[in-house]
């Protein structure tokens, strides 16, 4: 991966969808998505959630390769601090993904990109507000350059 | 010679009440018979489209406990049946029943279906409230359990042709209509449930008159995906869309004219809940509910009320008694006249919900008999504010809505409630009576090509009418290694199951994947019938296309439809890539920790000692008892000192009770059965399960002068001040909704209502000359405490409604106070000079929580209450495993609601304690030997101690991960610098995969 990759925002055509991978735990985020499921709150589907035990199982290297495959954002979603299921997986989670926004930053991957966030099983609107205004600065940025990642 | 004990117990009425205090039971070692006298289990829950708080599905929510009850290997179901007589006494009951017959042979019955797609005759179907027709050989609803059908004989005309057309052979027409049996049973818990008022003995409303007026329960059905018009609101005059919609409170309850004076409890919730909901159905429905009091007084209840008022804009209309309906002939609209502030107005709505309160069961005159049992002056079963799960005979007890009306949550915790009870009865035959359940030898699927089999679910329309199931089953046959697909109503009923396991053992299936709700609710379903059909439970995936796709992208039909094969096909290759995952047994420690020795903490402790368990009660204060000394008298009128003197006296002596007081939890460790915690004095203790009921605290009023003014006291002082003999006073002011229902915390004490009409009765009833005045927001005084309201008010106590834009003001004058009300019935003000100003001061959380939730790691609500795993049916239980809450710790709530959350927590715990081992979680992590380089991090970054560098040979030095410690939360694989550590079920190998399906070459695969 190597050199800053973005198409020029305008030059993007409107219909440009893009892909998001969302990792969620299990115990706070991902019950976030769901309550927002179960509140029929409607947001952008262009979100793909798929489920670890912890944001602290989040390996640095699921997010390079979701880029690399041609994700446009990637999200990780844990429980609020001092909220994880497993004490304190998310400072963990949090930690690499500091590292992580510095990495990517280098590689020219935009910081909109990458989002960590906590979400409490109660927070069903943050889950979807969090997508939606996702989705909106990723349409403005357009997509990955395939080459460049 | 002791006297004979039976290790089984008889539940009379199979609904949510019901079949958890079956459940509790058959968890705890009991045998349990349920007897029911309708066709399937699940009660009125099984009707309801939706449920509040949090509208969640109620089928969707109640299916799971259907399933588990009616697979439970230790629950025997006898439907369709009633109670004939009883003979014996406590500990040894003979029961007679009789069966009515199905005119099916049960056992052969598959529950296909077949006999009533063939079957001539419509009849109407009960369940739809008549509202959709039924054949004369039925199931009640798709979902039924025991998936048996039933042949009306008032309807069949004999033609022959659903025998005709059964594969499996069971029909039986000439079965004897009746059979008697006899079973014998220590215990009998009595959940009959509850009677819908029917209202159209209310004639002024017109139901069963004017088509567009329906019960509440009709438009519940009219609002389910599995109803009678699929969920489409109509009018059924003429199939119309409604634009306006009324609904009417208190029909039925509330009410001298129909003798039911009591509340119904639960109807304003189901009525906003159905405004909310069917503004979700019907774009720009204007809907208006005419309440007399908006009585949201649950948990959490009252954010609802603001929410479905403010951010749906439901109309709330206070100070209504609606006195009549009027049809337009022509155009069959209906037209209410109704109070706005001291305006009468007029209003034509399309169409109006009655909201009907409960009565008692139809049954009730029977089991009285058969029991001899003492019911109240309604009908509803007698019971004491200290002892609210006990009935008038020894060995019977009650829970849910027949002692009184009341909601899901608070039916099951009387239900745990009652099996904690029994459990204690009965201890000493616990295990006597049951039969481990016995799964088929597992299969050796390693190294084999996966099969996987794909089941997408319709779940009724909540998915099909958003994605298109149809192109998902025939896009997930053409996925690598998927041998079988097919779609379900639902997925999750029985008879879907039992297809599964079917399917599985025809095909050769190794791997399967469900894709419907979310695996956070339905997974252990699923993964208990790929168990049953030989596989083990971790060869099993789930993709969430409801809860995360459907319902959040409703009008995008194309792309859920695209989201959903995608996530469809990151589960499918996930599946390929599982594998068993062996659950070691973890031995139980059969102790409890109770935290918190108030009311609820001293009771769930001596109901867990009685059942045979060790118990440390821990208390910070130096004596136990917490706020229940200040309390001098129940709202039935009963001192609770004396009971709570013999529980004080019946702990002291116990064995298996040990009392830390001035003490608290500093660390708590471990994890379902092996929990240690260290006291502040150092003490451990070993125990293998935990009950909150750290209580809550009376809120310190800063407003109404309280703390500056000595005639200004709360409502627990008043109670005390009641208490002493020289009370003296010419006027009381009682100020309602002191710090709750505000800004800060927006929630109801759902308790000072009912404790108000107490004090307020007693002031009347012993010093009559008194004036008592109740300033007040709306009277939350549910169930029959609305008795005291009414008794209050005969008696001459003075009720003022003031708003809470414009307050009650208190102003001191050399030594007096004075109160100025602004009236809003009257629309007046009112000067009154009070000797005491009662503030009904909120009950708050207990300010300890927060350190406590954290060493439990688990969650608090907003305002700082405990929240529980579920609030509609897991009201007692934390997410995690073995930890278990009762009491104000969880909200505020009542002595008799105490009471029967202490029992049920003491019940939830006896379920973990009784058993010898629990089946761990597979979900570990390993270590590769081969490629550990013992650098130590997985060691400093577990919490739980579970991974440690080991000599494995002479100079050789590896990380080895202590199966029973890890809680397969992954955090060490990530750390490991060498890469060695592999959290399984989550192994990084599965997870790209899942990348790889999602975002790899997906354009080739899409077309096929
Ligand atoms: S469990 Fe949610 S972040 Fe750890």
């Amino acid at each position: 991966m190597s050199g800053p990759v973005t198409k020029d925002a305008r030059s993007t055509e409107k219909t440009h969808e893009p892909k998001i991978v969302a990792f969620c735990c299990n115990w706070c985020s991902y019950a976030g998505a769901d309550l927002a499921g179960v509140s029929r709150l409607q947001y952008p589907s262009n979100v793909r959630v798929i489920r670890v035990m912890c944001s602290g199982r989040v390996d640095p290297a699921f997010v390079l390769k979701a880029f690399e495959l041609g994700a446009d954002g990637v999200i990780v979603a844990g429980c609020h601090p001092a909220d994880c299921h497993y004490i304190n997986g998310n400072e963990k989670a949090a930690m690499r993904g500091d590292f992580l926004s510095e990495f990517l930053e280098d590689a020219g991957i935009e910081d909109q990109r990458f989002r960590m966030e906590w979400i409490a099983g109660s927070e069903g609107q943050k889950f979807a507000d969090v997508v939606k205004k996702m989705v909106a600065e990723l349409e403005r940025l357009g997509p990955l350059c395939e080459e460049d990642v | 010679m002791a006297d004979r004990k039976v290790g089984a117990v008889l539940v009379v009425g199979g609904g949510p009440a019901g079949m958890q205090a079956a459940l509790d039971l058959a968890d705890s070692g009991f045998k349990v018979y349920i007897l029911e006298s309708g066709l399937s289990i699940g009660g009125t829950m099984a009707q309801l489209d939706k449920t509040f708080p949090t509208n969640d599905c109620s089928m969707c929510i109640i299916s799971p406990k259907l399933v588990a009850t009616g697979r439970h290997e230790n629950i025997t179901m006898i439907t369709n049946a009633e109670l004939k007589g009883i003979e014996g006494k406590t500990g040894d009951f003979k029961v007679k029943l009789s069966r009515r017959s199905r005119f099916i042979i049960e056992e052969k019955c598959t529950g296909c279906g077949v006999c009533a797609e063939h079957c001539p005759i419509e009849g109407a179907n009960a369940f739809d409230r008549d509202l959709a027709p039924a054949k004369a050989i039925y199931v009640p609803f798709p979902q039924a359990v025991p998936l048996v059908y039933t042949i009306d004989k008032g309807l069949c005309i004999g033609c022959g042709v659903c025998d005709k057309f059964c594969e499996a052979k069971a029909i039986n027409y000439s079965d004897e209509p009746d059979k008697e049996e006899v079973i014998e049973v220590g215990a009998i818990i009595l959940s009959p449930g509850y009677d819908v008022y029917d209202s159209s003995k209310k004639i002024e409303y017109g139901h069963g008159v004017f088509h567009n007026v329906l019960s509440n329960i009709e438009f519940e059905r009219m609002l389910s995906a599995s109803g009678p018009t699929e969920g489409h609101v109509i009018r059924p005059s003429d199939g119309d869309v409604p634009k306006k919609i009324a609904f009417i409170q208190c029909v039925g309850s509330r009410d001298a004219q129909t003798s039911n004076t009591y509340c119904s409890s639960y109807c304003c919730m189901a009525a906003l809940k159905q405004a909310v909901i069917g503004k979700e159905h019907v774009q720009g429905l204007d809907t208006a509910i005419f309440f007399m009091d908006t009585r949201a007084f649950g948990k959490e209840f009252e954010e609802y009320l603001m929410r479905a008022e403010n951010e749906y804009g439901v109309r709330v209309l206070r100070n209504n008694r609606i006195s009549k309906v009027e049809e337009d002939p022509e155009t069959n609209n209906l037209m209410l006249s109704y109070l706005e502030g001291p305006d009468i107005r007029e209003e034509v709505f399309d169409l109006v919900v009655l909201s009907a309160g409960a009565r008692p069961p139809e049954s009730t005159g029977n089991m009285a008999k058969v029991f001899g049992l003492d019911l109240n002056k309604f009908g509803f079963c007698e019971t004491d504010d200290l002892t609210p799960v006990s009935t008038s005979v020894p060995g019977v007890f009650v829970c849910g809505a027949f002692s009184g009306p009341k909601d899901i949550p608070d039916s099951i915790a009387q239900a745990s409630g009652a099996a904690g009870k029994v459990a204690a009865l009965l201890s000493e035959e616990r295990g006597k009576l049951v039969t481990k359940k016995e799964y088929p030898q597992e299969r050796d699927v390693s190294g084999k090509e996966p099969r996987i089999g794909v089941f997408v679910c319709h779940c009724g329309i909540n998915i099909g009418s958003v994605v298109n199931v149809p192109e998902v089953v025939e896009y997930a046959a053409t996925l690598p290694g998927v041998v079988y697909v097919e779609r379900n109503l639902y997925t999750c009923s029985q008879d879907t199951q039992k297809k599964i396991k079917e399917v599985v053992e025809k095909h050769d299936l190794n791997r399967v994947v469900v894709a419907s709700c979310t695996p956070r609710t339905h997974e252990p379903l699923f993964q208990n019938t790929v168990k049953e059909a030989g596989l083990n439970k971790y060869l099993f995936e789930m993709a969430n296309i409801r809860d995360q796709c459907s319902w959040v992208h409703r009008l995008e039909p194309v792309k859920a439809t695209e989201k959903a094969k995608d996530l469809v096909r990151m589960a499918v290759a996930k599946a390929a890539t599982l594998e068993s995952l062996p659950q070691p047994k973890i031995p139980v420690t059969p102790a409890a920790l109770i935290i918190g020795g108030g009311l609820s903490g001293m009771t769930a402790a001596l109901e867990i000692a009685k059942s045979g368990f060790e118990v440390h009660l821990v208390e910070k204060e130096k004596q136990l008892g917490g706020h229940l000394r200040r309390i001098h008298h129940t709202l039935s009128g009963v001192d609770p000192q004396e009971t709570f003197e013999q529980l004080e006296k019946e702990i002291a002596e116990h064995k298996n009770i040990k009392t830390h007081l001035n003490e608290t939890a500093s660390e708590i460790k471990g994890y379902i059965g092996n929990f240690e915690t260290t006291l502040k004095s150092g003490e451990k203790l070993k125990h293998g399960a935990i009950v909150v009921a750290t209580g809550g605290v009376e809120y310190e009023p800063v407003e109404y002068m309280f703390g500056k003014n000595p005639k200004v006291v709360r409502q627990t002082d008043l109670g005390e001040l009641l208490a002493e003999k020289d009370f003296k006073a010419d006027n009381v002011v009682i100020i309602q909704c002191v710090g709750s229902r505000n800004d800060e915390y927006p929630n109801c004490s759902r308790i000072c209502c009912s404790t108000a009409m107490a004090n307020a009765m007693k002031i009347k009833k012993e010093h009559p000359e008194t004036n008592v005045f109740v300033l007040y927001r709306d009277i939350r005084t549910y169930g029959f405490a609305e008795e005291n309201y009414n008794e209050a008010a005969r008696l001459g106590v003075i009720f003022l409604r003031y708003d809470p834009a414009s307050p009650p003001r208190v102003v001191a004058t050399n030594g007096d106070i004075v109160v100025e009300i602004d009236e809003q019935f009257i629309e007046q003000t009112v000067t009154i000079k009070p000797d005491y100003l009662v503030l009904n001061a909120a009950v708050r959380p207990n300010p300890d929580n927060k350190d406590l939730a954290q060493l439990l790691k688990v969650p608090l609500t907003k305002e700082g209450f405990f929240l529980e795993a579920h609030m509609k049916l897991r009201p007692v239980d934390f997410a995690t495993d073995g930890i278990f809450l009762c009491g104000l710790a969880h909200s505020p709530r009542l002595i008799d609601e105490s009471i029967s959350q202490a029992l049920a927590a003491a019940a939830r715990v006896n379920t973990v304690l009784s058993k010898p081992f629990i089946e761990a979680e597979g979900v570990v992590s390993v270590v590769s030997e081969e490629r550990c380089i013992a650098c130590g991090r997985c060691e400093d970054v577990c919490e739980y101690g579970a991974p440690r560098l080991e000599e494995i040979s002479p100079g050789v030095i590896k990380s080895r991960i202590n199966e029973a410690l890890c809680k397969g939360c992954g955090s060490c694989a990530v750390a490991c610098c060498a890469r060695a550590i592999s959290p399984k079920h989550f192994k990084s190998e599965q997870i790209m995969t899942m990348l790889e399906a999602l975002l790899a070459d997906k354009d080739e695969e899409v077309k096929v």
